[in-house]
């Protein structure tokens, strides 16, 4: 401790004692200087939020319109066409991704609590989980590819890829927050279950996972908000196409981030339109991510009082 | 709590009283091993992503001239210098976030006026943390970098004798310290949460200690909370470096990059580029032995990213050791 402590006066008078005691002019300015800069940074942090989101409001308002939503980019050059074709292909990969990280990710975290917790499977699953939030996202991608391409030939894009490289993005953030969910299911309550003769998947289904419920509810939409904004891998092995595509098996399929991004890349003659639509497809991603946070923050509470209810 | 749980289950196992018991034990079995084979499966998945780059990607190890992209001779000569550019972005967007990073942690735990105060700043950085790389791409692309313009401007014109600022500044501000701003902006909540976590650890009492002894709420700070955190600073610091060497998409299209540069200019219009970014603008114009050079850069990544957040796990444990 390198603390400097005024010295008190023995005086009895009370009022001398309080003024001896007050920190020096130096140390007072010094401790206001710590607070401004400190309240200066949480302003920092809120001023590229608010302009990234105002920068997407103001431009991306420009082509707002129903077209936007009703349309795919085939055929179009200039001004017009929409995300319509990107929109749903975001929705389809992120449906697959989910499908396929969720169950994956939630019973791994079963295993994990409920199971194995001091197994040595249970150490190699979380010394993998650990690693595998810090694999770059398109490290993702790019081993997506090498899997696809080994399966089905150099080249290959498809949607299913897409949402493979994904899953491989999501899984650690499912099997991280399902564990600290099925962690917070009181011991007790498992207990109280096998006591009355109950076996243990029992327990776990008919106890664990109902309490767990609203937890994993929104460990599932926050991981689902941590990749649907994923661009670098979906650009590599679901690649972009302008036209619909509603097979996840089969051929390029456009995503919304990849759709910003390509708009932006390889612009035609009117860049204007080219720019708009970037914008336009950004505010709609920002609406969406938005949505995913407020709903993973709303939900708990509401499954809750549903379960309540019945 | 839970260990006890634990405790019971094999003797619940046993005697499971008043349950049919072929029925109850058949489930009980086939239920745990599907989540065993779950835990077993995420495991494979990270065997798996090592093994298929390895067998796409390790022989770009060996390539020679013409099998390797940007005219590169051979597979060193190739990641050297998209290893410097990642790591010289990643190290500006460091020194950018790692001060707002520590101050809003703080703001958000020892400064915060009321609880309530504290949530609205996590659901800010939350918000910030969950914004697309490609929206932030944009963003910095079409408004930050023509912003910065006049500042880079007058930074040779009063510093251009230092080498970060010496040559022609670049006139679409599409340069490395764009770039490394907005991959800072990008790193800023994933570090302010860590540092969050470990002042939130402070022991109470060593708080009311320093304020028992008369020291201010600053004084307080520096002599409890900051070295009790020191290792979740530097954590939070090791995650944000590894998030900022990974990031793709903004660099992608915010830098204007020079294949095979080495610079530490930060203002020019000539930068070096980065592994992720190169690998997302080659890739989809790359075919062959150009592919599999493009997925062994991904190895080199992946490897530096892991060694960096090795280190940086190894600090966070120390954080928490109780």
């Amino acid at each position: 401790m390198t603390l400097t402590l005024t010295r008190r006066e023995t005086s009895a008078d009370a009022a001398t004692t309080l003024r001896a005691s007050r920190p020096t002019w130096r140390r007072r300015s010094k401790n206001a200087l710590a607070t401004g800069a400190v309240v200066g940074a949480a302003v920092l942090t809120a001023v590229p939020l608010t302009l990234v989101i105002w920068a997407a409001i103001q431009r991306g308002s420009e082509r707002l319109d129903l077209a936007l939503f009703s349309n795919s980019m085939r055929g179009v050059v200039g001004q017009g066409g929409g995300l319509l074709h990107a929109l749903t292909g975001t929705l389809l990969i992120t449906a697959a991704t989910a499908a396929i990280a969720i169950p994956l990710g939630v019973s791994a975290a079963i295993y994990l609590t409920e199971y194995g917790d001091q197994t040595r499977l249970a150490s190699l699953t979380r010394r993998a989980v650990d690693i595998m939030v810090s694999i770059p996202s398109i490290v993702a991608g790019l081993a997506a590819y090498a899997l696809f391409s080994l399966l089905l030939g150099p080249g290959t894009r498809s949607g299913l890829a897409g949402a493979v490289a994904l899953a491989m993005i999501m899984i650690p953030v499912v099997v991280r927050a399902s564990e600290e969910v099925l962690r917070l299911v009181p011991g007790d309550l498992r207990e109280a279950g096998l006591a009355l003769g109950s076996p243990r998947w029992r327990v776990i289904r008919k106890i664990v996972l109902p309490t767990a419920l609203p937890g994993l509810t929104a460990g599932a939409v926050l991981g689902v908000a941590r990749i649907i904004g994923e661009t670098a891998p979906l650009l590599l092995v679901a690649g972009f196409t302008d036209a619909m595509n509603y097979n996840l098996a089969e051929g390029r399929m456009a995503t919304l981030p990849v759709f910003i991004y390509t708009q932006w890349s390889s612009k035609g003659l009117d860049t204007a339109a080219y720019d708009q639509r970037a914008w336009a497809g950004a505010l709609v991603l920002m609406a969406v991510v938005v949505a995913l946070q407020l709903a993973a923050r709303a939900l708990p509470p509401q499954i809750a009082k549903l379960r309540r209810n019945r | 709590m839970n260990a006890s749980a634990l405790e019971l289950a094999p003797a619940a196992g046993r005697v499971h009283g008043g349950i049919p018991a072929g029925v109850g034990a058949s489930g009980e079995r086939g239920f745990r091993g599907a989540m065993r084979g779950a835990a077993i499966a995420v495991a494979l998945v990270l065997a798996g992503v090592l093994t298929f780059l390895v067998i796409k990607g390790g022989p770009a190890f060996f390539a020679g001239a013409g099998d390797l992209p940007a005219h590169a001779t051979d597979f060193f000569s190739l990641a050297a210098p998209l290893a410097f550019g990642s790591a010289w972005v990643a190290v500006i967007a460091l020194a950018f976030a790692a001060l707002p990073a520590i101050g809003v942690a703080l703001a958000s735990t020892i400064y915060a006026p009321s609880p309530r105060f504290g949530r609205f700043l996590g659901a800010v950085l939350d918000l910030l943390a969950a914004v697309p790389s490609v929206v932030f791409g944009l963003w910095g692309l079409m408004v930050l970098a023509p912003a910065m313009v006049p500042l880079y401007e007058w930074l040779h014109g009063h510093l251009g004798w230092l080498p970060f600022f010496s040559g022609d500044p670049s006139v679409t501000g599409r340069t490395v310290l764009t770039a490394g701003l907005v991959v800072a902006v990008m790193i800023l909540p994933i570090m302010a949460a860590m540092c969050r976590e470990s002042f939130a650890l402070t022991p109470p009492p060593l708080i009311e200690a320093a304020y028992a002894l008369g020291a201010t709420r600053w004084e307080m700070v520096r002599t409890a909370v900051l070295p009790v955190a020191r290792s979740g600073i530097v954590a939070g610091g090791m995650l944000g470096l590894g998030r900022a060497l990974g990031e793709t998409m903004a660099v992608a299209m915010v830098l204007s990059a020079t294949p095979g540069l080495i610079s530490v200019n930060l203002i020019s219009s000539e930068n070096p580029p980065t592994i992720a970014a190169f690998i997302a603008s080659a890739f989809p114009e790359s075919t062959g032995s150009k592919v599999s050079a493009l997925i062994g850069l991904g190895l080199v990544l992946f490897a530096i990213s892991l060694v960096v957040s090795i280190v940086g796990r190894r600090f966070a444990k120390k954080g928490v050791a109780k």
